[in-house]
């Protein structure tokens, strides 16, 4: 029944999936929005709304899909004679008229009689005017005229509030962030975690712990062990500037990722390839610079190396020296990849730009052949089998 | 059962038809919004309305989801059976319930379960608990039975956003997110809190808080418990409401700011935000 809102969703990018939907079938089933637009729009936005950074998704096909909502619940009230429903709400409301009820033949009864005149009064609308919402959609053309119906009447100034919320549009701001997506890489990366023990002694060695105890004539001889924890340390270095700054947003999300992954985690920048200087800081990158070979001496080669970077430049920066943008450099990229690569024996190359490209850009070509194969585009997958590589 | 909100805590609407919905489906109820806003608080309030009990369950960064259902002392066996304990011939004494066992059994009415700041944990650990928190129950290996709700618990969840939440644990839960009170649901929280303050003490305050939460660059904006707070120690201090007016001179920075700014960088740049002020005013 509300298949159109659902799809429309959907089409907006709020992650929504059948469960959601329904969920929400269930919440009507269950008369917990008590027919007003109000609470119908509260409820279907914590059942179909995860994420705070979707609300403002929902609110905008929330009011593009109800829209003029407000206004039926307006014609109701108008098209009710108004005698007749102040009588109902009497009914409705006070504790007299319930017992009265009571003596009449029963609360079920008088609902029933409601409901079948209400009907009428429904068939009535359907027939004639057309602001029941669109081609019989309108989740308030399907029930929304029964007993508990009558009570859009007395909540009118309700429903005018109500449509505000949405469109005001509150969670504007929590729409985007770096952190999107960030989980599915740090999934990904966890494929690179080498646990050893190391530290203070706070479990339990059930293995040994009998073992001894066996050895001790049966006398209990409880051993302990370190925790485990990820001792794998890894070194990325980020192309930056340039060609590279299209693919700028991935990349923070990879490196906030790695950030929280990895406890022993170094970073630098280079600019295109790599020379014989890296920074750490990209604003001070003229004045800040570590020397790369001061970097081979300080990290030893049980170091992890993940290059980030796109390759596209001239082949002539990475095979002739001097062949750099930025200035003159004594050796060649390809001398300075070689060294590292010598170094450390994993290293990949991450690549942003789509896999299908890589082959009409020659410096990638380059670049693929002196990583000896070992380059991955930035996608998840590609995260993963870079992973895979670096824990051989 | 329908949570209204209570005496002292103000429910909005929407977080009422949330909390409902999510007694009423019998799914568990995600709630996130800034620190502060009452998220932990929200459970404590509904099992006092419904009257029904609380189970805390507090998340850190080392808890295992298999601490949640239980937890078997290995050790304390094997020391009993060193003594020659009769304990020792049961297994059943040695298996530890957790949060959710207890939940699950207990006896009575629906109990509240509460999972706080689920973020902590491990990024695994949502996942470890989707089958339980779906079905309500689990299978205990050491005793070869299934533990079963006999009431579906009422479960709540918070989270700070440190870690993003797995899909698959989302689509269980219902959601929703605690938005800052605008200054009308802020005078309400604290007549909830303090009903005998000074109206214009409040008037000033809330101006002087809601200013300092538009100071742009913050680390950490004040929140409503530190109001809260805040107003407790200008009524105990019996500070005037003038004081906080005066927006000349040396007393730019709000008295007793401790309360509203955690943070040094915060502190260092009120003054400084408090000190241009001044400067462009003579």
């Amino acid at each position: 029944m509300f298949t159109n809102f659902f799809l429309e969703l959907k089409n907006a990018k709020v992650p929504v999936s059948i469960k959601e939907y329904l969920a929400l079938l269930e919440a009507m089933d269950a008369h917990l929005a008590d027919y007003s637009v109000d609470d119908f729009y509260y409820l279907s936005r914590s059942i179909m709304v995860k994420d705070e950074r979707n609300i403002d998704k929902f609110d905008r096909v929330f009011g593009h899909v109800f829209k003029g909502l407000e206004k039926a619940a307006d014609a109701a009230t108008a098209e009710i004679p108004e005698e007749w429903l102040r009588k109902l709400a009497e009914k409705l409301l006070t504790e007299e008229e319930k017992k009265q009820i009571e003596a009449l033949g029963g609360w079920e009864k008088l609902m029933e009689t409601l409901k079948k005149r209400l009907e009428e009064q429904q068939k009535r609308h359907q027939g004639g005017s057309k602001w029941i919402g669109t081609a019989g959609t309108s989740p308030f053309g399907a029930f929304g005229f029964n007993p508990e119906g009558v009570r859009i009447g007395q909540d009118k100034h309700r429903e005018g509030r109500a449509v505000k919320v949405w469109d005001k549009r509150e969670y504007k701001n929590l729409d985007d962030s770096v952190e999107l997506g960030t989980r599915n890489i740090k999934m990904a990366l966890r494929r690179l975690r080498k646990f050893t023990r190391e530290g203070l002694e706070t479990e339990l060695d059930l293995d040994d712990t009998i073992r001894s105890t066996a050895r001790n004539a049966g006398w209990l001889d409880i051993k302990m062990i370190p925790e485990r924890k990820n001792k794998i340390k890894v070194l990325v270095l980020f192309d930056i500037g340039g060609s590279m700054d299209a693919h700028i947003r991935v990349c923070e999300e990879l490196f906030s990722a790695a950030r929280t992954e990895f406890k022993h985690l170094e970073f630098f920048y280079f600019h295109n390839c790599l020379y014989e200087k890296l920074w750490k800081d990209n604003r001070r990158r003229h004045t800040d610079t570590t020397p790369t070979s001061q970097m081979l001496h300080t990290y030893p080669s049980d170091y992890k190396v993940i290059f980030v970077g796109d390759g596209s430049m001239s082949p002539y920066e990475i095979v002739y020296p001097g062949g750099s943008v930025e200035h003159w450099n004594e050796e060649a990229g390809q001398v300075w990849m070689q060294r590292v690569t010598d170094m450390y024996s994993s290293c990949v190359w991450l690549n942003p730009v789509p896999e299908r490209h890589w082959q009409y850009t020659p410096s990638i070509q380059l670049l693929k052949q002196l990583m000896s194969d070992r380059m991955y585009p930035l996608t998840l997958g590609g995260i993963e089998s870079a992973m895979k590589e670096l824990r051989r | 059962m329908k949570f209204t909100g209570t005496d002292n805590y103000v429910a909005s609407d929407d977080l009422r038809i949330a909390v409902n919905a999510a007694i009423a489906l019998q799914r568990p109820l995600l709630i996130k919004g800034e620190p502060g806003t009452g998220k932990t608080v929200l459970a404590h309030e509904v099992s006092k309305a419904l009257g029904a009990p609380l189970i805390e369950w507090h998340i850190k960064s080392t808890t295992k989801a298999q601490q949640g259902l239980y937890e078997y002392d290995a050790v304390t066996r094997l020391r009993d059976s060193q003594l020659g304990d009769e304990r020792v011939k049961d297994i059943r004494n040695y298996i530890k319930r957790g949060k959710l066992w207890e939940a699950f059994t207990g006896t009575g009415s629906r109990p509240v379960l509460l999972i706080d700041e689920i973020d902590k944990a491990d990024i695994e650990f949502p996942n470890d608990l989707l089958q339980e928190l779906d079905r309500m129950e689990f299978f205990v290996y050491e005793l070869q039975e299934t533990i079963k709700a006999q009431h579906r618990p009422i479960v709540m969840i918070t989270s700070n956003n440190e870690k993003e939440l797995p899909d698959a644990f989302l689509r269980r839960c219902f959601f929703h997110y605690i938005r800052f009170p605008d200054r009308e649901t802020m005078q309400e929280i604290i007549n909830v809190h303090y009903p005998d303050i000074q109206r214009n003490l409040v008037r000033e305050a809330m101006t002087v808080f809601y200013d300092i939460r538009d100071v742009p660059g913050l680390k950490k904006k004040p929140s409503t418990s530190e109001l809260l707070d805040w107003l407790k120690l200008l009524m105990v201090e019996d500070i005037p409401p003038d004081a906080l007016r005066s927006k000349d001179s040396a007393k730019l920075i709000p008295p007793l700011h401790g309360a509203l700014l955690k943070n040094e960088q915060d502190v260092h740049l009120f003054e400084r935000l408090a000190f241009m002020a001044r400067r462009e005013k003579t």
